[in-house]
């Protein structure tokens, strides 16, 4: 039974594509058949963080208007014979997408993939609500500072009111909190919202954190999702992230700050 | 907490703990009284109800309502579902 995943946060510029393109990555290399998908109808970006911008001839839309078949949309990543992308229409806007046609296409993806994450466009308007309606569980990306977080909350009202699961009045999505662009040092200094403080506030429990890091635009750069980097901190918190998905076990890293010799000394 | 902190003991409360307290006044908000539900709401439900009874036998989930907002203005969503068999 496929799962479907969709990453949202209401605010934009947070790390959604980031984080859907490294989250499934991450799944594709743990050996789990995983397609993404850009909801983001008319602002396409998924490609260019994927490195398959060159390759995109057929797009979401396509599929869902019947101009082309999904075997001639989606485009196999050439590091991972498990991840696949299906890229959003460049042309078109978001009135494109229908719930019948987003409907129709999942559960065609369903029958041969285990994962499809939905990359939300950011708002709280047709694409958004179309990303998060089918699914089964939600990654809410959310950065330490005020405006995202209480976007997030906005989308988690939406997450328990908009989607078909809380319309069918089944088993709520289930959320999990991602802490992205996380710079442990301002934190220490009281400059930036703790993982505690955006925990009390949300009240979901925390998935991963990712730091904030160089390595996210580098990666981004040269079109590579940041988790298939080796060593990059992110990247790590990314693997980190699938991991504890998946349902193992594994401490937070990178959220605490490195102590100076003088700070260490002084006892700060 | 080291010993130097003794002497920063009466500082003025850091930035993050501003945003947080400013965030916990505004999500309590959104969050209050069950979501985005005023509070007349379930009477305005149970009295729908009662008003649709005149009529028709309908089950206790038969209005469903929603609040939308759009900028300053608030619209009232409301969903009856008729039974199957309401013919008249």
């Amino acid at each position: 039974m496929a799962k479907i995943i969709v990453v949202t946060s209401g605010k934009g510029g947070v790390g959604k594509t980031t984080t859907a393109a490294s989250f499934a990555a991450g799944l594709a290399m743990r050996g789990h058949k995983t397609v993404v998908i850009d909801f983001d109808v008319g602002l396409r970006n998924l490609d260019l963080i994927m490195g398959c911008e060159r390759r995109v001839v057929f797009d979401f839309i396509n599929v869902i208007s019947g101009e082309a078949n999904l075997k001639q949309a989606l485009i196999r990543d050439k590091r991972h014979e498990n991840l696949y992308i299906l890229a959003a229409s460049q042309t078109r806007d978001k009135d494109a997408l229908n719930q019948e046609g987003v409907e129709r296409t999942l559960n065609k993806l369903a029958e041969d993939f285990e994962y499809i994450i939905c990359d939300s466009p950011a708002g709280i308007e047709t694409g958004a609500i179309m990303a998060m309606y089918f699914a089964d569980e939600a990654l809410v990306v959310t950065n330490p500072e005020v405006s995202s977080v209480r976007d997030s909350d906005r989308v988690l009202g939406m997450l328990s009111s908009k989607t078909k699961r809380a319309k069918e009045g089944g088993e709520p999505v289930k959320e999990h909190l991602v802490v992205t662009r996380y710079a442990a040092s301002r934190v220490g200094k009281g400059e930036m919202l703790s993982l505690d403080d955006i925990n009390d506030i949300l009240g979901i429990p925390l998935l991963g954190v990712i730091p904030e890091s160089e390595k996210v635009l580098n990666a981004s750069n040269s079109g590579m999702p940041v988790a298939m980097e080796d060593n990059a901190d992110a990247g790590q918190a990314y693997l980190d992230l699938v991991a504890r998905f998946l349902g193992e076990n594994r401490p937070m890293r990178f959220t605490q700050a490195k102590k100076k010799f003088l700070d260490r000394l002084m006892g700060r | 907490m080291g010993w130097l902190d003794v002497f920063r003991s009466n500082e003025k409360k850091t930035s993050a703990q501003t945003a947080k307290e400013r965030l916990q006044v505004v999500v309590a908000h959104r969050r209050g009284g069950g979501g985005d539900h005023p509070a007349y709401f379930p009477q305005l439900q149970q009295d729908l109800l009662a008003v649709l009874r005149k009529y028709v036998q309908v089950g206790d989930d038969a209005v469903q309502m929603e609040i939308e907002r759009e900028g300053d203005l608030e619209v009232l969503e409301l969903n009856i579902t008729l039974p199957e068999d309401a013919k008249h």
